[in-house]
């Protein structure tokens, strides 16, 4: 198959310098200027990250968040003539985040969103501290070539989504991501349009979960997928036409095995409306699929779809168990084009602890052994393998994808350029109270579609160039030729000296 | 089928301020006194509920903050921070968590599960239990929405033996050959702790919780099980051998717990003659081969056999040996044997959460006992200053038994229904099913060393990133 299709290159956006909502961004350090400062100015003249400001004759330290600490080559703290600055650590800064998300994680996330750059020091945005699985793994990269280095446009990050040989729709993403189901209910229709206008911006894809297809996304309809779920909320005929591409989903990986779960809280007028539901009622998406037991049965949905929308791609979404190299293989034989596997520390609007640590396996261990599996089978290049669950950073894309994927759907990371915070009370009373997964009409006026959708935009160019960056250290020109290249990467745990 | 099984929960408050993760810290000096404060915008309303717990010296607004941050990022004079509360970390140890403690508080205040949205934000996998996953499936064994009740999952377990064929003398039964069980209506059976700041008054709330969930608990005999104003049904006296043959404990038990030791058939006999109806357990401590001594006990003749880690779930005697293996051992040893359906295998040390009671069954016990999680309920901080006699920072021993019986009711219900909710995920309808079910499981040492244990080798000159 041609890899590089005929299909023309999208034109990437812009990055649009989109700084956080707030007046206050957390940022790693502080510092402290004491009544002793003359307003001399010297620190807005060391300072290259923009943390000082001057204004009528006045010396502010308006960007403690953009300040890299004891990383600086040119310290303000050391230069005032006067000593009147001091650094210290914020101390907010330690207590957001946790293992998944370290605040690290979170503050170069939101740095990116703003900038479409990775930070410049002191902030680690390349692994977790989650003690395993991606934050045991590193990239090996060969030595460093001193010949001239080919432009980042040579390097080819898009994928290609169809590769069974059918009459379905060809379709290429830019970047090997798009982004996973988030139902309109658990989040309101800011953010999701924010992510379908982002994506459509980047040449991608964005699911609409399962509470339904609203209406305001009808102009993105090419760059929608839409998802057929046990609840089967907001699912017609009519939306199965509009797409190019179905979502399936089977399971997800925060709560495989236990249904969806809405609460009372959430279900709005609009929600109700778009779900056929009653509003003020929580709302369950039983599991499973009761008209599917087996593949063979599985196989009667996925034509269902073919006939409603021969053109269009069908993507099945599940979680991990044991036999996912079995659901896997299934799934192509039953005529899937894109097999996607949720792993266990997933995302989710609502879920039990209980469900979110321990049902089902990490995505790390299911995407080697899916690759292998359908290898062996003599499948593995025509079917596409997209990976999820716990997917923060650009390494973390470029280590599922030398693990044995395709790409990758991206869902916490979103939220996190929108300023998730990761407080993980999504599902209490009136939702997020940082207006993201909430339907609460007051908490959606927080944010602005525009707003989210340049945060978004920014953090994925910057993946985007992390990923050229590393292409270009493997000595890659296409994101093609690292999957399943498991040389490529080395688990500190197994290391040998 | 037995009757569907409920545990009624409700709201049972607690009667001191917990200790909450982080605090907010609210600088006043420098505040600029805006017309439109951001305490005034609080979602959850935080400021304005605001009081302080004089005994405690605990600000209402560190428990009620859920962390949005946003005053945080919208003081502007930034006057707001937030930091982690030094006492909510110094909570408990490695094992006992502070995230455990305090969602053990949660469930025996409210009986209800802990939810909570975004995906899991703990480690990728730890020592013991925290090293195995469950599994489930999508397409191939479902199971009907188990946690909402449109499919029946049995918890029920059998504690006691059961022959692998029945004897008949023409038409009759012969008695000896029936199951000899009593039937527990969840795997989960409650256990005085070793030590705590309880009276007499906190063992009869847990008595008095063990006959409402229609469990057992298992108290000392010195402990008087006599006066612990409950059902002796639903006590488990544990008896050493001297009082076993000084005639202590009372015939109207259905259990009798004795401690193994050189001479345990000599108080196993004499138990057995003075509580002809009860079923005699016997607890083996979870020590170096312990599997061996689990078998020749069976072998000779107990029905019962309770093995014993230490609190932190490990072996009294070896910190590397875990409870998980322990178990597992033991399960093959008598499956090995060819009895294992003739003996029980109750577990206990180290069961703080609900997964672990699924893990300990999927590992191949029968049931567990669950000891301090108990006493958590009851608000324990796991200060441990109660074994040096000093007081107790939340004054259990104060407790109203009807206080104890609720809060161990809620966590049990709580309990109760994550149990439901992992046997469901897997497609497992009963919990006797589920006993040395491994297949239904995943073990990280297998996992991870099959999927990275070739990615160890760095070529020269190469550089990690």
């Amino acid at each position: 198959m041609n890899l590089n299709s005929n299909s023309t290159r999208k034109e990437l956006p812009e990055v649009v310098r989109t700084p956080s909502r707030f007046r206050n961004p957390i940022g790693k350090y502080r510092l402290n200027r004491t009544t002793d400062c003359i307003g001399c100015g010297k620190c807005v003249e060391v300072c290259a990250y923009g943390v000082h400001e001057i204004k009528r004759g006045l010396v502010l330290t308006k960007n403690h968040y953009l300040c890299v600490g004891p990383d600086c080559p040119r310290p303000c703290y050391d230069e005032c003539p006067v000593q009147a600055l001091s650094l210290r650590k914020n101390p907010t800064f330690d207590a957001i985040g946790d293992l998944r998300w370290p605040p690290d994680l979170l503050v170069s996330t939101w740095y990116m969103a703003e900038t479409g750059d990775v930070p410049p020091a002191s902030l680690e945005y390349r692994v977790g501290a989650s003690g395993g699985g991606f934050d045991r793994m590193r990239l090996a990269l060969p030595p460093r070539q001193v010949k001239e280095e080919p432009e980042n446009e040579e390097i080819d990050v898009g994928i290609e989504l169809n590769r069974r040989d059918d009459n379905a729709h060809r379709i290429r993403i830019e970047v090997p991501f798009y982004g996973g189901g988030m139902s309109y209910g658990s989040v309101s229709i800011t953010p999701m349009l924010s992510r379908i206008k982002a994506a459509a911006a980047l040449g991608t894809f964005c699911s609409t979960g399962e509470g339904g297809y609203p209406d305001e996304l009808k102009p993105y309809d090419d760059h929608v997928i839409t998802q057929v779920a046990t609840g089967l909320f907001g699912v017609r005929e009519e939306t199965i036409q509009r797409v190019k591409i179905v979502e399936f989903k089977y399971a997800q990986g925060a709560k495989p095995g236990l249904g969806g779960h809405l609460l009372g809280d959430k279900v709005t007028e609009g929600v109700a409306r778009m779900r056929e539901a009653v509003v003020g009622y929580p709302l369950f998406s039983p599991f499973p699929f009761h008209s599917v037991y087996s593949v063979e049965d599985h196989k009667k949905h996925v034509d269902w779809i073919k006939a409603i929308n021969p053109l269009a791609l069908v993507a099945v979404k599940v979680s991990t168990p044991t036999d996912v190299d079995m659901v896997a293989v299934g799934s192509y034989y039953a005529g899937a084009h894109i097999v996607h596997l949720d792993g266990s520390y997933g995302g989710t609007g609502a879920a039990p602890d209980i469900a979110k640590k321990n049902i089902a396996m990490p995505i790390e261990y299911a995407v080697p052994k899916v690759h292998r599996f359908l290898q062996d089978e003599g499948v593995r290049d025509r079917i596409t393998v997209i990976a999820s669950g716990g997917i923060r950073t650009p390494h973390d894309v470029a280590k599922i994808i030398a693990l044995g994927a395709d790409g990758v759907c991206t869902g916490t990371a979103d939220l996190v350029a929108l300023e998730c915070v990761r407080c993980h009370n999504c599902e209490s009373g009136r939702g997020c109270a940082r207006g993201i997964a909430t339907t609460d009409p007051e908490l959606m006026e927080l944010m602005e579609v525009e707003w989210g959708r340049r945060r978004i935009v920014n953090l994925f160019l910057a993946w985007r160039k992390e990923l050229v960056r590393i292409l270009k250290r493997l000595g890659m020109k296409s994101i093609r030729e690292l999957v399943g290249r498991t040389d490529c990467l080395v688990h500190l745990d197994y290391m040998k000296r | 089928m037995p009757r569907k099984y409920v545990i009624h929960t409700k709201e049972v408050p607690n009667r001191f301020k917990a200790i909450s993760r982080s605090g907010v810290i609210a600088w006043e000096e420098g505040c600029l006194k805006c017309a439109v404060c951001v305490k005034t915008q609080c979602v959850y309303h935080v400021y304005e509920h605001r009081s302080l717990d004089p005994r405690q010296m605990i600000d209402s607004i560190d428990n009620e903050c859920m962390n949005c941050l946003r005053c945080v990022q919208s003081c502007p004079k930034q006057l707001i921070h937030k930091a982690i509360n030094p006492e909510y970390k110094s909570l408990g140890d490695d094992y006992w968590t502070p995230d455990i403690i305090s969602k053990l508080w949660y469930q025996a205040e409210t009986g209800k599960i802990p939810v909570s949205g975004a995906g899991y934000p703990g480690p990728f996998s730890g020592p013991n239990f925290d090293s195995m996953w469950t599994d489930m499936s999508e397409i191939v064994r479902p199971t009907r929405d188990g946690i909402h009740g449109r499919e029946y999952i049995s918890t029920a377990v059998d504690l006691g033996t059961k022959k692998d064929h029945l004897d008949f003398k023409g038409m009759e039964l012969v008695e000896e050959s029936a199951p000899a069980v009593v039937a527990a209506p969840l795997p989960i059976l409650l256990r005085v702790p070793a030590f705590g700041a309880f009276e007499q008054e906190t063992i009869k709330g847990w008595a008095r919780a063990a006959s409402r969930l229609g469990t057992f608990l298992a108290l000392p005999a010195e402990m008087n099980p006599e006066e612990a104003e409950a059902p002796q049904s639903c006590l488990i006296p544990i008896v050493s051998l001297p009082q076993a043959q000084s005639g202590q404990g009372n015939g109207h038990s259905l259990l009798v717990e004795i401690l193994w030791s050189e001479h345990w058939r000599k108080a196993f006999e004499r138990m057995s003659k003075s509580h002809p109806g009860a079923l005699i357990c016997v607890r083996v401590p979870f020590l170096k081969g312990a599997e061996e001594r689990v078998l020749s006990v069976a072998k000779n003749g107990a029905s019962i056999i309770h093995l014993e880690a230490d609190f932190h779930g490990r072996s009294q005697q070896d910190e590397t040996l875990l409870v998980r293996d322990g178990i597992r051992s033991a399960h093959l040893a008598l499956v090995q044997e060819g009895i294992r359906d003739e003996v029980t295998l109750l577990a206990s040390g180290g069961i703080a959460m609900a997964e672990h009671v699924a893990k300990a069954i999927i590992c191949g016990a029968d049931a567990v006992f669950i000891d301090f999680p108990i006493l958590i309920a009851l608000e324990c901080r796991m200060c441990l200053r109660c074994k040096e006699g000093l007081s107790c920072p939340v004054e259990i021993n104060t407790a109203p038994a009807s206080w104890v019986a609720s809060r161990v009711v809620n966590l049990v219900g709580a309990f109760h229904n994550q149990l439901l909710e992992v046997m469901g995920a897997m497609g497992i309808r009963d919990a006797r099913r589920l006993r040395g079910e491994v297949g239904r499981s995943m073990f990280f040492d297998e996992l991870d060393e099959a999927a990275f244990g070739q990615m160890g080798y760095l070529k020269e000159g190469y550089e990690l990133e």
